[in-house]
């Protein structure tokens, strides 16, 4: 188990460097002077401009700016965003949560949704309610999930009127921040109308973000279970009587689970991508929107540690579903 | 060749892919949508009432003519005046060229490095592969976000982001197929007949690789197409009054509360296109993946 997990550092560890490299990459192959941004309207005298250049080490070699670029983001350091002048890695952790929260219930959502509407696909194999299954989560699958927001807004918050349009919690509550997980938050603080403001605000985004994942889910779950039920151990648990429910949840459930699992954790680099989108329509103050922000106003640090960030975590989810399913299925930590 | 050698002879692969991919129903009318839409994007110069950009002063935020509209505008007019039908089939031109273009330069730069990694392994190989292994890390419309943020928003720049962005697909496909080639007798045969390493590569190995391949490039017209109207749509892709779809729904984002039809036909353009592209592909990987023929 060690030596799997060695080898599986061993093979990030020159992608993290990588991953650097375009990000330091970002700033640097910007067509234009590097303080353009600060100079402002009526330019920077020479004498500053050299200054600030020495100052911000743009007088370096390249290879040497890397250098330091690489020394800066392992002690944490991913500078200062020119918008806020605050470090940048504490406005992505700040903003974070808002992110995880929306990701974790879309998860929820598609999980819920999908692995029934697989397994019943897969049981009731070329039936009418298989082919609209299977259609359905094809459309998800194809689905601009920018356009699936603004007509799930335009139903649900124009015409009826049942969820809120855009935004985290309504203006009228104020919670201490503890988790940074509004849900929490307002069940910590006790206040009940917060916390349905906070769901109300939550439910569509979810559903939006949780779109695709749900189709890749419910194809995954329907092929992966069609394959199981083929199985000998499951034509001696039916011989031996079993009801066809304990057959199916009990029997073949397990271990049709085990690629869907995998297929769940990988889901992490659709989540992040789709939140940039998401977040972006329904104004939740997350990473995805902050960076899309930070493009827009050319903040180039906080983009640069956004995308290191981003990447960093779709890296490790990707090492502990890797861990995960060596230690689910040791074929896979024996393998090579 | 008579009637009865015909019948005896064992059919053209092509042939037998061509009636196994018509016995499913989807995969036709992803064909179908796909012949239509080409169609139109090709003759919308002809078929379109309208110019894209002309704009009528006295038709502002029309409905769809059977909603109460004008009936010169068959799916009613954006806040300015524009037909939305003629600036949707000048969309079909802008996506479909996208599509075409970024699986185009995709696929000639991922094969050409899948033929170089599968035929050179070692460093060069290794080299190859842990570029791809970098650019997989980065989730796709992040890396492509972060490309056309250096080069600067435009439907060019979306372009070339979005082939470099989906290049390790083709580049991972390529080698794996290659490789296994190699290990074949026709290979070894005709390298002892003296064939060149140009030729090995392109004439005697890579149309052996193509069928996954063909899959992919199916599959990747219609992510190429959602992530350049993705682009469009956060402003980092065609920038308007280009009639791009996903720039058109960025538009008619503020009028969401007045007139549903400018936000609701654009995306169903792109679903419909996206979809078709997608049965397609689904259709061609039963019909040319041989562990799926059933």
């Amino acid at each position: 188990m060690l030596l799997f997990l060695l080898r599986r550092l061993g093979v990030l560890l020159p992608t993290f460097i990588g991953v650097t490299a375009i990000a330091f990459a970002l700033v640097h192959l910007i067509p234009g002077d590097p303080l353009e941004m600060l100079a402002g309207e009526r330019g920077m005298d020479p004498l500053r401009h050299a200054r600030l250049m020495h100052e911000m080490g743009f007088d370096l070699p390249l290879w040497q700016q890397y250098i330091d670029y690489i020394d800066k983001v392992l002690h944490g350091d991913l500078g200062l965003s020119i918008n806020t002048h605050q470090p940048v890695l504490g406005e992505f952790m700040t903003l974070f949560p808002a992110t995880i929260e929306l990701s974790l219930c879309a998860m929820g959502f598609a999980v819920l949704v999908g692995l029934p509407a697989g397994m019943l696909a897969a049981v009731r194999r070329g039936t009418l309610l298989d082919h609209s299954v299977m259609g359905l989560s094809l459309t998800g699958y194809s689905m601009p999930i920018f356009w699936w927001a603004l007509l799930l807004i335009l139903l649900f918050s124009v015409q009826l009127g049942w969820t809120p349009v855009s935004g985290r919690i309504s203006v009228m509550f104020w919670v201490e921040p503890v988790t940074g997980f509004m849900l929490i938050d307002t069940l910590l603080a006790g206040d009940w109308d917060a916390f349905w403001s906070a769901l109300h605000h939550l439910v569509l985004p979810a559903i939006v973000l949780g779109t695709i994942p749900l189709a890749v889910i419910a194809r995954m779950t329907r092929s992966s279970m069609m394959e199981v039920i083929r199985e000998d151990y499951i034509r001696v648990a039916r011989a031996k009587g079993l009801s066809p429910q304990r057959v199916i949840f009990v029997h073949a459930l397990r271990n049709a689970l085990i690629p869907v699992v995998t297929v769940i954790g990988l889901q992490t680099g659709t989540l992040l991508a789709g939140a940039i989108l998401t977040e972006t329509i329904f104004a939740w103050p997350g990473v995805g929107k902050w960076l899309i922000d930070s493009i827009s106003r050319r903040d180039y640090p906080a983009v640069q540690g956004g995308i290191l960030l981003v990447a960093a975590i779709v890296m490790l989810v990707n090492l502990l579903v890797d861990v995960l399913y060596g230690l689910i299925n040791p074929r896979i930590r024996h393998a090579r | 060749m008579s009637a009865a050698d015909e019948a005896l002879a064992p059919p053209s692969p092509w042939r037998e892919n061509w009636r196994h991919f018509c016995s499913n129903p989807g995969a036709l009318l992803g064909l179908l949508v796909i012949v239509v839409l080409v169609l139109l994007a090709l003759l919308a110069p002809w078929l379109a009432p309208h110019a894209p950009n002309e704009q009528f002063r006295d038709a502002l935020l029309l409905p769809p003519s059977w909603a109460g509209g004008d009936p010169r505008f068959l799916l009613g007019t954006d806040d300015v005046g524009r037909d939305i039908l003629a600036r949707l089939m000048y969309g079909a031109r802008l996506s479909l060229a996208v599509g075409a273009i970024v699986v185009t330069l995709s696929l000639a730069i991922g094969i050409t490095l899948g033929l170089i990694a599968g035929f050179f392994q070692g460093v060069v190989d290794g080299l190859i592969m842990r570029l791809m292994d970098v650019m997989l890390a980065l989730p796709s419309l992040l890396l492509a976000i972060a490309i056309v943020a250096i080069l600067g928003p435009s439907l060019v720049n979306a372009m070339v982001a979005i082939s470099v962005v989906v290049l390790p697909h083709y580049v991972r496909l390529t080698r794996a197929s290659v490789i296994g080639e190699l290990a074949k007798d026709y290979v070894v045969a005709s390298e002892v007949a003296g064939a060149g390493l140009w030729r090995q590569m392109f004439v005697n190995v890579l149309p052996n690789c193509l069928a996954p391949l063909i899959v992919q490039a199916t599959l990747g017209f219609s992510s190429a197409i959602l992530d350049a109207a993705a682009l469009g749509f956060l402003g980092l892709g065609a920038q308007p009054p280009t009639p791009e779809w996903g720039t058109m729904l960025a538009d008619a984002r503020q009028f969401i509360q007045r007139a549903w039809w400018v936000v609701t036909f654009p995306g169903l353009a792109i679903l419909i296109t996206v979809l078709a592209f997608n049965l397609m592909g689904d259709g061609l990987r039963d019909a040319l993946d041989p562990r799926l023929k059933r």
